[in-house]
């Protein structure tokens, strides 16, 4: 602790024979220690004072305690589901778990489709094209300005404008967008497709170890053997013969409208759409600025020295300018992830059933307040500790690949 | 921005004759400079024009502006009803504006909410003065927060008394940023310092914890603690109505993310800045409240209006607990049956008023920003 | 630090003080929130603030509606003026903990009466001022006469309640299929139906029959004729202060009471004056100390008539104007369900 001492007057101090703390005043090294014990002592006794209040008020208030409830018939319909939810027989457990994969949905996919809508906008506003930088900084500067909130229930109140699905009684369409979301046909899957992902798999994992070796001959004599004729026959031309040769099944489950919904095929709910839709626009916006910063961090000269080797202007961008732009991208891109994931919390006003929205409505039926924001929070800080892990991996990585 | 004129430049310098004035030549190099600009150009242009188009057609032409009262009294919205989808019913917004932005504040008394408007704004904008940065801003301060308390409560002067639960609007709106951001500094201000604090590692400690726990979870769990975990926490009989909880919940998130942006101010300020104030033999307060704080807060202005901004943005969160901001109050005013389907007016007219508070307050950032960037460069 | 010391010091120091200084902990008649309501001369009722019939301000900004009058049938019996009332709007989110918190003094919010309630949230249910229950809310160009027609359907419905847990025992009874739509937020849920987000809207009989009955196009809508639960609405007190409890409960009798005997806010004077019915005299205090033994004023009943009209008046006032039958909500003695033990 001493040595981290700067103030001047304590040189001397410091020069002078080792000496053991002095109980004085005037020894820094107690001062410090009296504050830090008085400081954490107050706060100590905060939380004390906290925790003895709502001890003693649950107990007047005769609510009861405990993670027992996890186990008892949750009773509650979830709209949404990624396993297997009855009401009827799931419990309290299962049902936060819906609430917290519902959660990884949107915060996944909005995580990918953000970063390509944000980083092609953070582009477009470095447009030579007048218009292009135009709207795209109109883009940005609305979007940002706007409550994400208000954003969300503007884009649900448009969609919950569409016609319903009985006005679209004899239509001979295969996909159907109606009030109560998009209705899409889906393949009826059989064995021959799940060989054919295997083998389309198995061409992944190929074409990637082709390309590295492809490089590998590139950095030892100048050539680059052709990776595409690879990566076609692998990836397209394989898996397309395995499901011909299992007699290329081919039947689609398609919407039709029976009773009061469409049934069949697949289908985004308005609530899901809706709330993807509305943080994939806002995320972008901040996800442009970010890139378009990013991309005027590296110097002109870089552009200049990469033009001058008869780069294309892709090539540039691709090979030169971006690998050095994510150094300083990654960092608040990371922040900005985190933010989309706990943004995906407002879906409790626009009711999709996220961790947060479940959770409420389990602390309201079951009265356990403490255990339901716990459950909440908790969920939150895991997912942010894992995005900030791995995206601290990643920037390691890209700090080595570029050195 | 630089790239758009850089764009202008390198043409310029390629074929002399672009340099000339005119409009044609200026379309030339920023409009339909080669075939796939060319083709962009058109294809945006032309998404552009239509959809100004119907903006227009929805929002002017076709709109209704105003509708006759039926024989109860109240508004006959029937021509609305028929305009619906193709026209705009702003009719609906001039019989509503009023709920929009003072909520079930008494309707004789809404005046005062409209001075604590008034009061608000010139805050900012005298907040916004170089000139008035010195000490007597704080005095300002809390004069008009005391102002504004006064005139929205009432009980003096013949004023009649409102009780807080009939609050709601925008007052909501800037009460909860105001007071969130004027309460939270101060705070962040000593978190700040803890987290870099060297010789009190516990202090630090608790620091970094209180930062990095209330910057992981969403401010909705915040707002949902607050509202069904406080009251648990005090003694019985003792308890904060819902807006001072809302309030309590907006100030522990606030002071957290302000923590780091004054963080980043105490980083940035130059080593020798603090070395320099020990070598005077300052202590530990004289040196941080007259050398390094000063020059970090002012290094952070932009920063710190891009998070105010952030703070004005999510107040509309209260919706979620019921406390009657402006999106509230206004989501509320759609409910009338009078007016059912109305809505995107509504959506529309609220975020004419966020952008506006959220523009002029980002245009300010950038501009302290460019001062900044030419004061570090003399 | 010191800055910092001062502050939280100064905070707790606050909050003890307050906790010392509050009403809840003097010593009185034995009830913590009695004191506390008298210390205060107001009684703070949770309420919807958002349905009509129930509890919706009016133009003048006063709380009118069934649940309203129920609180202020309490003011009236405590502090003998039943306008001092405070109404505390809360959602079905915070409403239990409004109460248990002590952020109200008690509960008139259209809140079902179950078990899991009272045993394990810290409830107690003192009276039930609407026998209720889950009923749907359709369009009528869906073309649907009763619930069993309804396989398949999107139902919108508030998350937290117990018509939420209803209709999932309503589905898996008749072994058919539902998709919830839940949105928290009454009007956003209301939108949703009328939007065509959904196929039927559902919540208590009574609120969907007010619902439809402020609907412009009134006629478009079908309140099917099924009651799938049973949902009794009522007074709601923390557990805990039996006294309190005591005092809500014989209130809401006192108004069942009332109405069975012929009393009624326009002949309670003559009553008081003239009539010899002991139960009538018991009642309105001039025989016996009925009022006493609860800790109020020997005239406590006699205000709550006089001031706010017995159960059949406030039903009249509220209910009935919106064209809703009385139903099992009658009192016994006319083939309903609302009963009062004997006042003696």
């Amino acid at each position: 602790m001493s040595g981290s001492i700067i103030d001047p007057r304590l040189a001397n101090a410091r020069a002078a024979p080792k000496r053991g703390m002095q109980l004085s005043w005037s020894d820094p090294v107690f001062r410090n220690i009296i504050w830090q014990t008085l400081i954490v002592g107050l706060i100590a006794g905060v939380i004390w004072y906290l925790a003895a209040n709502t001890v003693r008020n649950l107990e007047v208030r005769h609510i009861a305690t405990g993670l027992g409830f996890l186990s008892n018939t949750a009773g509650i319909p979830i709209a949404e589901t990624l396993i297997p939810y009855d009401p009827a027989t799931s419990t309290w457990g299962r049902a936060i778990a819906e609430g917290i994969l519902n959660t990884l949905k949107v915060a996944l996919v909005g995580i990918v489709l953000s970063t390509i809508l944000g980083t092609l906008i953070g582009i477009g506003r470095l447009s030579k094209n007048w218009l292009v930088a135009k709207l795209t900084a109109v883009y940005v500067e609305v979007l940002r300005d706007l409550p994400l909130l208000l954003q969300l229930l503007f884009w649900y109140s448009l969609l919950q404008g569409l016609p319903g699905p009985r006005d679209f009684r004899g239509s001979t369409s295969i996909v159907f967008l109606t009030s109560r979301g998009l209705r899409l046909p889906l393949l009826n899957w059989e064995d021959a497709h799940s060989w054919a992902l295997v083998v389309f798999v198995v061409g992944l994992i190929g074409t990637f170890l082709w390309n590295r070796a492809a490089n590998k001959k590139q950095d030892a004599t100048g050539t680059k053997p052709a990776v595409w004729p690879v990566a076609l026959g692998l990836l397209i031309v394989l898996p397309v013969l395995v499901w011909a040769a299992m007699g290329a099944p081919w039947t689609l489950d398609v919407p039709v409208l029976k009773g009061f919904n469409m049934v069949g095929g697949g289908t985004i709910t308005p609530e899901y759409f809706a709330l993807l839709f509305g943080l994939v626009l806002y995320t972008a916006s901040y996800i442009a600025e970010i890139v378009r910063s990013g991309i005027q961090a590296v110097p002109k000269g870089q552009w200049e020295a990469a033009g001058a080797l008869g780069l294309h202007p892709f090539a540039v961008l691709r090979l030169v300018v971006l690998p050095q732009a994510l150094r300083v991208i990654i960092p608040p891109m990371t922040s900005q992830f985190l933010n989309l994931t706990k943004n995906s919390s407002l879906a409790v006003a626009i009711g999709f059933q996220d961790v947060v929205s479940v959770s409420g409505t389990m602390l309201n039926q079951t009265g356990q307040a403490i255990e339901g924001v716990a459950i909440i929070m908790l969920t939150f800080l895991a997912f942010s500790l894992s995005i900030s892990l791995f995206m601290n991996w990643y920037n390691a990585r890209i700090a080595l690949v570029e050195r | 921005m630089s790239a758009t004129t850089a764009g202008t430049q390198t043409p310029a310098r390629a074929q002399p004759d672009a340099n000339l004035p005119g409009p044609i030549a200026w379309a030339k190099a920023n409009l339909f400079n080669g075939i796939f600009s060319s083709i962009v150009t058109l294809a945006i242009g032309a998404f552009v024009v239509w959809a100004l188009y119907g903006l227009v057609q929805w929002a002017f032409i076709n709109a209704i502006w105003w509708v006759p009262d039926t024989a109860a009294g109240k508004p006959d919205p029937t021509s609305c009803r028929l305009a619906h989808g193709v026209g705009a019913c702003w009719a609906a917004i001039h019989d509503k504006w009023r709920f929009m932005l003072f909520g079930a504040y008494p309707y004789n008394e809404q005046w005062r909410a409209g001075i604590c408007i008034a009061l608000f704004l010139g805050l900012f904008y005298v907040s916004a003065d170089r000139r008035f940065w010195n000490k007597n801003l704080a005095t300002i301060w809390i004069g008009t927060l005391v102002v504004i308390f006064g005139l929205m409560w009432g009980g003096f002067l013949g004023l009649p008394y409102v009780p807080q639960d009939q609050w709601g609007g925008l007052p909501i709106t800037l009460i909860l940023a105001t007071f969130g951001l004027a309460l939270a500094f101060p705070l962040s201000v000593l978190v700040a310092l803890g987290r870099r604090s060297t010789k009190l590692p516990a202090v630090k400690l608790i620091c970094v914890a209180y930062v990095e726990l209330i910057r992981g979870v969403p401010l909705i769990a915040l707002l949902f603690m607050a509202n069904v975990m406080l009251p648990l926490f005090l003694p019985d009989g003792v308890n904060f109505d819902k807006l001072l909880r809302a309030q309590v919940a907006f100030i522990i998130f606030a002071a957290a993310y302000l923590a780091e942006v004054v963080r980043g101010g105490l980083a940035a300020l130059p080593k020798g800045q603090a070395e320099a104030a020990d070598a005077l033999g300052l202590n530990y307060w004289q040196k941080t409240l007259s050398i390094t704080l000063p020059q970090a807060l002012r290094l952070v202005i932009p920063p710190l209006v891009n998070t105010f901004i952030g703070f004005f943005k999510d107040t509309s969160l209260v919706l979620t607990i019921g406390i009657l901001d402006m999106l509230t109050a206004s989501k509320t005013a759609m409910a009338d049956p009078v007016w059912q389907g109305v809505s995107t007016e509504i959506y529309v007219v609220l975020a004419i008023i966020y952008a506006l508070f959220c523009y002029t307050m980002s245009s300010y950032s950038r501009s302290v920003e460019r001062k900044l960037d030419v004061t570090k460069n003399r | 630090m010191m800055i910092r010391m001062s502050l939280t010091g100064g905070l707790l120091a606050s909050a003890m003080l307050a906790a010392v200084a509050s009403p809840a902990f003097a010593q009185g008649s034995g009830s913590a929130t009695l004191d506390a309501v008298k210390a205060r001369g107001q009684l703070i009722c949770g309420v919807a603030g958002a349905v009509p019939g129930f509890s919706l301000p009016d133009s003048q900004g006063v709380m009118r509606g069934l649940d309203a009058d129920s609180c202020r049938n309490v003011a009236a019996a405590v502090l003998g003026d039943a306008n001092k009332v405070k109404f505390a709007n809360l959602t079905t989110t915070n409403r239990f903990t409004a109460l248990q918190s002590g952020e109200v003094d008690m509960l008139s919010r259209s809140t079902t009466w179950t078990l899991g309630r009272e045993a394990s949230l810290g409830l107690m249910f003192a009276g039930v001022n609407y026998y209720d229950g889950t009923g749907f809310l359709v369009k009528k160009a869906l073309g649907v006469k009763t619930a069993k027609e309804m396989d398949g359907a999107t139902i919108c419905v508030q998350p937290g309640t117990s018509t939420e847990l209803a209709i999932s025992d309503f589905y898996r009874v008749n072994k058919m299929k539902f998709t919830p739509i839940l949105i928290q937020d009454l009007a956003e849920i209301q939108n949703a139906f009328l939007a065509g987000r959904c196929d039927a809207y559902s919540t208590d009989s009574s609120a969907l029959a007010t619902f439809r009955a402020t609907q412009t196009n009134k006629d478009d809508f079908l309140l099917l004729p099924d009651i799938i639960s049973k949902e009794p609405l009522g007074y709601v007190v923390r557990s805990g202060d039996d006294k309190w409890f005591d005092i809500v409960r014989w209130t809401y009798f006192a108004t069942v009471t009332a109405e069975e005997l012929g009393v009624d806010s326009k002949n309670v004077d003559e009553m008081v004056k003239s009539s010899t019915n002991p139960d009538i005299k018991r009642l309105l205090g001039t025989e016996g100390d009925m009022g006493k033994q609860l800790g109020l004023d020997p005239k406590w009943a006699y205000n709550v008539i006089k001031q706010v009209g017995n159960l059949g008046e406030t039903w009249d006032r509220n209910i009935t104007v919106l064209g809703v039958q009385r139903g099992i909500n009658a009192i016994w003695t006319k083939g309903g369900l609302q009963y009062a033990p004997p006042i003696r």
